[in-house]
């Protein structure tokens, strides 16, 4: 089992780097790049205060999506807020001792992994139902519901029906820290799950899940509308106005 | 229910989301521009050999220029949320005019040229090559996007159509593959000072005919002043109020408002248009030499203050970008916003009790409200957050007894385009243009049959002018838009000045007061 252990120490290596990294590389991209003109869709709040308001609801309620399609934002928050509880719960592989709050979270991981795989299946089906949305549709964006599903299948299967120790698996990725290589239970399902999660850190920067930090990004929803008020000026637009009366 | 080579979409009680029919507007471009109005706006003539690599090498400057473009290249889930929300899909069934599938002509190009997945794997990730018939989809499709921003409301991204279609304008524009209407424009504005190329003289001659005019239907000396040094405010419209219906009604509207204000104001012929064709193209430096003729009429004129007229993209780049592109605006009096919207400027003399209004001079007509996509989405009027809304609805409240909404689904923020904005109202495009019209016709034949509306008001030029063109395609009248100064027109009760026949004993405290003194 040593062999198929470092393997995967390495690919957790690997993809965190490749996460990481990325997303660091296009994160400092996105605030580099400047927004030369004051583009909010109005009505817009008129002050930094009410734009993290603004930013806030759609990240946590999805505002602009319920406005636009109900379906889409039903199943679309559902899978999201069952990622984010999946998320919480996990968090216990990766912190010692566990904070209270993730304790707390832990009964309700396994709902949120539920919730996770309904969402996923209904935005999914929309995508074989609804014409528009079937015209869109780009074998990438049936593959990554496929991956998303089985990570979330897989590791509802390994909770429920195929248990694992998951006291080793702790271990071994507390050990990563520590750049120490201590064994992972060989279970299948459990290799499979790993595998998937490692797949979908290193597609992260290179796909359209770039549009989570997209999102804070997005001129049309963090810019105060104060225009008239305030002059906004690009440092390449700024370099027009060099010998100007 | 005028003629047409292509068939006018029947209208429905609401407006139903059409089955897609791919390529059912692959037909539609506008004319491509020639030379003589590619050049004076610093682009190629025609299209340039090595277009391929230099349109990817626009691109490329664009990325690094906009966070927008970037930003949204890279978010877009392919979610369908804007699937249904832009009327030249709800009016073409064509799936390339959804937001989302209009965005991909760009998307797949970046995609293939520009991010590692799409380099590898352009089959997975719908990546595809800049090949000459993906140009001419960008020139078609590109040339059937308004830029009105509804598709950007209802993005869970905040993903803004419009910023696409501009960059790729742009692109375009870069290698020599231009559109006539818009740089035929821009080049008069260059030339003459408006985009209908009238010239000064011509403009005089039109105010002293309007001068007459309202003298004649009141017995009031009102003033329409043009390039007259030291007035107080120097005011900018769209040229097509000089001479077009129903948008002349609506400038002699503003004249009436400022002459009972008592602030000396003036046109100019150097900036003697508002609306903003560099917008369009996407050309920051095109918008900022357009932008650049106010400032230097204001310096030139040494008004205090700046008031645009009834216009809706002219108002995105007035009230959005003007203080970016052509400010700061220091010299002007720091009391008042720069600039301001006439519906502000008339709204404050309405809340201050200065205004008075008859409004059964209004009573022939029953009335709704389009909100013009540009003012409702990429600007505000007011001090509050959604006073572009309510300070319309104000003044028509001030001055008619008759006013109902559309369906809520298709006002406010969520309003519809008329079908003309964006550099599409051409006759090159008239097709595109009626059908993109059929959900604001729906919601306007609805309060038509259940209302009994008779007229619809708007406060843009570009509106106004697409509505007289395409209602009769909907078996409706040219008439039935209206100017909203046009309503203050109307019912404005006018104060007789010291040189009105009506009055002896009025305050000569003004000798001097008569703007047109030689």
């Amino acid at each position: 089992m040593a062999f198929l252990t470092t393997v995967y120490a390495f690919l957790f290596y690997f993809a965190a780097f490749v996460l990481v990294a990325g997303l660091v590389f296009r994160i400092a991209r996105y605030a580099l790049t400047p927004a030369p003109l004051k583009i909010p869709t109005t009505p817009a709040p008129t002050t930094r205060g009410g734009v993290v308001l603004r930013m806030t609801r759609e990240v946590v309620l999805f505002e602009s999506l319920f406005r636009g399609n109900k379906w889409t934002w039903i199943f679309g928050w559902i899978f999201h807020f069952g990622l984010f509880i999946v998320t919480l719960r996990h968090l216990r592989y990766f912190i010692e001792p566990v904070w209270f709050p993730i304790q707390l979270v832990q009964p309700f991981g396994i709902y949120g992994g539920l919730a996770m795989i309904i969402g996923l299946a209904g935005l999914w089906a929309r995508r074989f139902l609804v014409d528009r949305v079937r015209y869109i549709s780009a074998p990438s964006d049936h593959l990554i519901l496929a991956l998303l599903i089985l990570i979330g299948v897989s590791g509802l299967l390994v909770k429920f029906v195929f248990h694992t120790d998951v006291v080793a698996i702790k271990t071994f990725f507390l050990g990563l820290y520590a750049f120490e290589i201590r064994p992972l239970p060989a279970d299948p399902l459990l290799l499979l799950h790993l595998l998937l999660v490692a797949m979908l850190m290193i597609l992260f920067p290179y796909s359209k899940l770039l549009h989570a930090p997209g999102l804070f990004f997005s001129p049309s929803r963090n810019q105060a509308d104060n225009p008239r008020e305030q002059r906004h000026l690009a440092p390449w637009a700024k370099r027009l106005e060099q010998g100007r009366g | 229910m005028a003629k047409s080579a292509f068939r006018v979409p029947p209208l429905s009680q609401y407006t139903e989301v059409p089955a897609i029919m791919p390529g059912a507007m692959a037909q539609s471009a506008p004319f491509v521009s020639k030379a003589e109005f590619q050049e004076p706006l610093g682009f190629p003539g025609e299209l340039v050999d090595d277009w391929q690599a230099r349109a990817i090498a626009k691109m490329g400057e664009l990325l690094g220029k906009y966070r927008s473009l970037r930003v949204y290249l890279d978010a877009c889930v392919k979610c369908g949320a804007c699937t249904d929300k832009c009327h030249y899909f709800l009016g073409t069934s064509d799936p390339r005019n959804m937001p989302v599938g209009r965005q991909d002509l760009l998307r797949k190009v970046y995609r293939r040229y520009f991010t590692w997945s799409g380099r590898l794997f352009p089959r997975l990730v719908g990546a595809e090559d800049l090949t000459r018939e993906m140009l001419d989809d960008w020139y078609s499709y590109f040339h059937q996007c308004s830029q009105c921003r509804r598709c950007s409301v209802f993005c869970p991204l905040g993903i803004d159509t419009a910023e696409i279609s501009m960059a790729a304008r742009e692109i375009l524009d870069s290698i020599g593959l231009g559109q006539k209407y818009c740089n035929e424009i821009i080049g008069k504005v260059y030339k003459v000072g408006n985009n209908l190329g009238l010239p000064g003289p011509a403009l005089r001659h039109t105010l002293e005919g309007l001068e007459e005019d309202v003298y004649d239907d009141t017995g009031v000396r009102v003033r329409y002043p043009i390039d007259q040094e030291g007035a107080e405010i120097l005011l900018v419209t769209p040229s097509a109020d000089f001479f077009a219906e129903p948008h002349v009604d609506g400038l002699i509207g503003y004249g009436k408002v400022l002459h009972e204000s008592g602030i000396s104001w003036t046109l100019s012929s150097h900036a003697s248009e508002a609306a903003n064709f560099g917008m369009f193209i996407g050309s920051y430096d095109n918008m900022r030499q357009i932008a650049l003729r106010i400032r230097e009429a204001a310096i030139q004129l040494k008004v205090k203050r700046i008031v645009f007229g009834e216009c809706g993209h002219a108002w995105r780049v007035a009230y959005s970008f003007l203080n970016t592109l052509a400010g700061p605006w220091d010299f002007l009096d720091p009391r008042y916003p720069v600039p301001q919207h006439i519906c502000e400027f008339t709204y404050d003399l309405i809340q201050q009790g200065r205004l008075t209004f008859d409004k059964s001079l209004n009573d022939d007509k029953v009335l709704t409200y389009h909100d013009s996509c540009n003012v409702a989405r990429a600007s505000r009027m007011g001090d509050m957050p959604g006073g572009q809304f309510e300070i319309p609805r104000a003044i028509i409240r001030a001055t008619c007894n008759h006013f109902h909404e559309m369906d809520e689904d298709t006002i406010r923020d969520r309003t519809f385009c008329c079908g003309g904005g964006g550099g599409l109202l051409t006759d090159d495009l008239i097709e595109l243009r009626v059908k993109g019209a059929k959900p604001r016709m729906d919601a306007l034949n609805n309060v038509m049959q259940e209302k009994g509306v008779t007229h619809m008001v708007a406060i843009c030029a570009i509106c106004k002018s697409q509505f007289t063109k395409v209602l009769p395609y909907y078996g409706m009248e040219m008439e039935q838009i209206l100017s909203l100064h046009q309503l203050v027109s109307n019912a404005i009760v006018l104060t007789p000045g010291p040189d009105d026949e009506a009055d002896e004993d009025d305050d000569d405290d003004q000798p001097d007061d008569d703007p047109d003194q030689e």
